[in-house]
């Protein structure tokens, strides 16, 4: 089932992101999503999340899909020139998997073999026109494909609480032109600046899902405000955590945290995406608490 | 050593609006320019000026070989440079409120590469793109080399590769915002063509 569908009905989309193992041993992933992940409409398989390289994302969509998940592939220009993306996306619709995010990818000295050659053939904008092109039946050289074409829902990313978001629109719009169906963002923490950037961001039309990451303690979100792109953490929330340590490091003011940021914006997006990082136990309580799940 | 090509008329003359004014950069031992064909293109353009110089590329050889141009210059809505991608660059950099645009397309030529040490780096990928891009080279001011705007990677102006640099793609917005170009984003998905830097060189 494409995610497109249900955007389509109105429906409230809710995703949760998963990173593969690093090794060849995804049943314990499996074994979380069918324990944790029941009541998520799609979960979204990372590749090779911040340049770290783990099992391939769509080796592990199939496990999940096989299990009875609807996986959602992402798939990064990092480490494939056009040939190996167009062939992945060709083997992905082999395994019925339909739901894609497609990325830039980090910068592999960023990561865990920072000696790798950097590919970025293609980007995020090209990389959505080439899936456009496979679904039209023809690949990046205009040589036509054989049988019926694949067809696919095709995802991006977005930084709404970027300290450069006039710079990240211009390449929102440019991703909508290239054919981006929906819109998944990285973690908001400050609604306020998430309702703002919705304010801008709905004049494409495009569905929007608001991107979170729960909080385990003030460490982690000092350390994402000052390091990670795209993320600014108030003061307000760090106090939080801080506050009482026993009840942050249980997980409750982490849940707390993200059930209420929901509740704050969800008439301004047409999804949630969690990423639990580790922390999947606690999506069934997030979405309670938030209300999106009985 | 590289070649330089002159790109088409038809996209030269897509740039060249206004009060136009030519520099155009000869004399230089690596690069391999198209000189009958420029000076040809330059007549039939009939710009306000034709500034013939050498060594664009270097940023105080510039401001001493336009000194004696500068109110000709000054008075020019449009800079078309004739030139190498670092030419094209450095002159770009030197009017950061004009808009400045590259007539010809470098291309590598085997051999070695240049000495001469230089501010800005062209990877001479035979398509040039400063035309879109304000002047700012987005193969060699971006980590990525991104060709379609800015990676998730940029925090606070700079780049995720190398914190003491700055975002290639936030400049080129900054300069296109100012240049009142931001138009010039709202393009298709571009596609390098990577076959050109082997084929054409040949
Ligand atoms: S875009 Fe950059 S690398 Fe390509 S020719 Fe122009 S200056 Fe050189
Ligand atoms: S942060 Fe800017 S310069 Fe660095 S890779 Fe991304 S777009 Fe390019």
């Amino acid at each position: 089932m494409r995610i497109s569908e249900l955007f389509k009905k109105g429906e409230m989309v809710i995703t949760a992101e998963v990173g593969p193992p690093k090794g060849c041993h995804p049943e314990h992933l499996i074994h979380e999503a069918d324990e944790f992940l029941k009541d998520v409409t799609a979960i979204n398989v990372t590749d090779s999340q911040s340049s770290k390289m783990r099992m391939g994302s769509l080796a592990t969509c199939k496990g999940l899909k096989d299990a009875g998940h609807e996986a959602i592939f992402q798939l990064t220009c990092r480490d494939r020139n056009r040939i190996a993306l167009q062939a992945d996306l060709l083997s992905a619709a082999y395994f019925g998997i339909e739901n894609l995010l497609l990325l830039t990818g980090d910068h592999p000295s960023v990561g865990d073999n920072p000696q790798a050659k950097p590919v970025f053939d293609l980007d995020s904008v090209s990389l959505l026109h080439a899936v456009g092109e496979l679904e039209k039946g023809v690949d990046l050289g205009g040589n036509e494909l054989e049988g019926a074409p694949p067809k696919f829902c095709k995802g991006a990313v977005v930084s709404a609480c970027s300290d450069s978001v006039d710079v990240q629109l211009a390449k929102m719009e440019q991703k909508v032109k290239a054919g981006a169906e929906y819109f998944q963002t990285q973690a908001v923490y400050d609604s306020e600046k998430f309702i703002k950037f919705m304010e801008r961001a709905k004049q494409f039309g495009v569905p929007v899902m608001l991107g979170l990451i729960i909080p385990k303690n003030a460490g982690m979100v000092n350390y994402m405000s000052k390091n990670v792109p795209g993320i600014s953490v108030p003061e307000a929330i760090v106090d939080e955590l801080k506050a009482d340590k026993e009840k942050t490091s249980s997980g409750a003011t982490g849940v707390e945290i993200t059930a209420r940021i929901i509740k704050e914006c969800k008439d301004y997006c047409q999804g949630i995406h969690i990423m639990a990082l580790g922390w999947e136990k606690f999506v069934p309580d997030v979405l309670k608490m938030a209300g999106l799940k009985a | 050593m590289l070649i330089t090509v002159l790109k088409s008329k038809e996209d030269i003359e897509c740039v060249a609006k206004g009060k136009t004014i030519c520099v155009t950069c000869e004399g230089c031992k690596e690069v391999h320019f198209p000189e009958v064909e420029a000076i040809e293109l330059v007549k039939e353009l009939n710009p306000t000026g034709n500034v013939i110089t050498e060594y664009v590329c270097n940023p105080d050889n510039l401001k001493v070989q336009l000194a004696k141009h500068m109110d000709k210059l000054n008075a020019a809505d449009t800079v078309l440079v004739f030139s190498c991608g670092v030419g094209v660059q450095t002159v770009s950099d030197n009017f950061r409120d004009k808009k400045v645009y590259a007539a010809c397309d470098t291309y590598p030529l085997p051999g070695g590469q240049g000495v001469t040490p230089l501010e800005f780096d062209c990877e001479q990928c035979g398509e040039c793109y400063l035309n879109g891009t304000g002047g700012i080279c987005p193969i060699t001011a971006c980590s990525k080399s991104l060709v379609n705007g800015q990676c998730g990677g940029c925090k606070d102006g700079k780049c995720e590769v190398d914190k003491e640099m700055d975002c290639g793609w936030e400049r080129i917005y900054k300069r296109l915002e100012k240049l009142g170009l931001l138009d010039e984003m709202r393009y298709p998905a571009k596609l390098r063509n990577f076959n050109l830097m082997y084929e054409e060189s040949k």
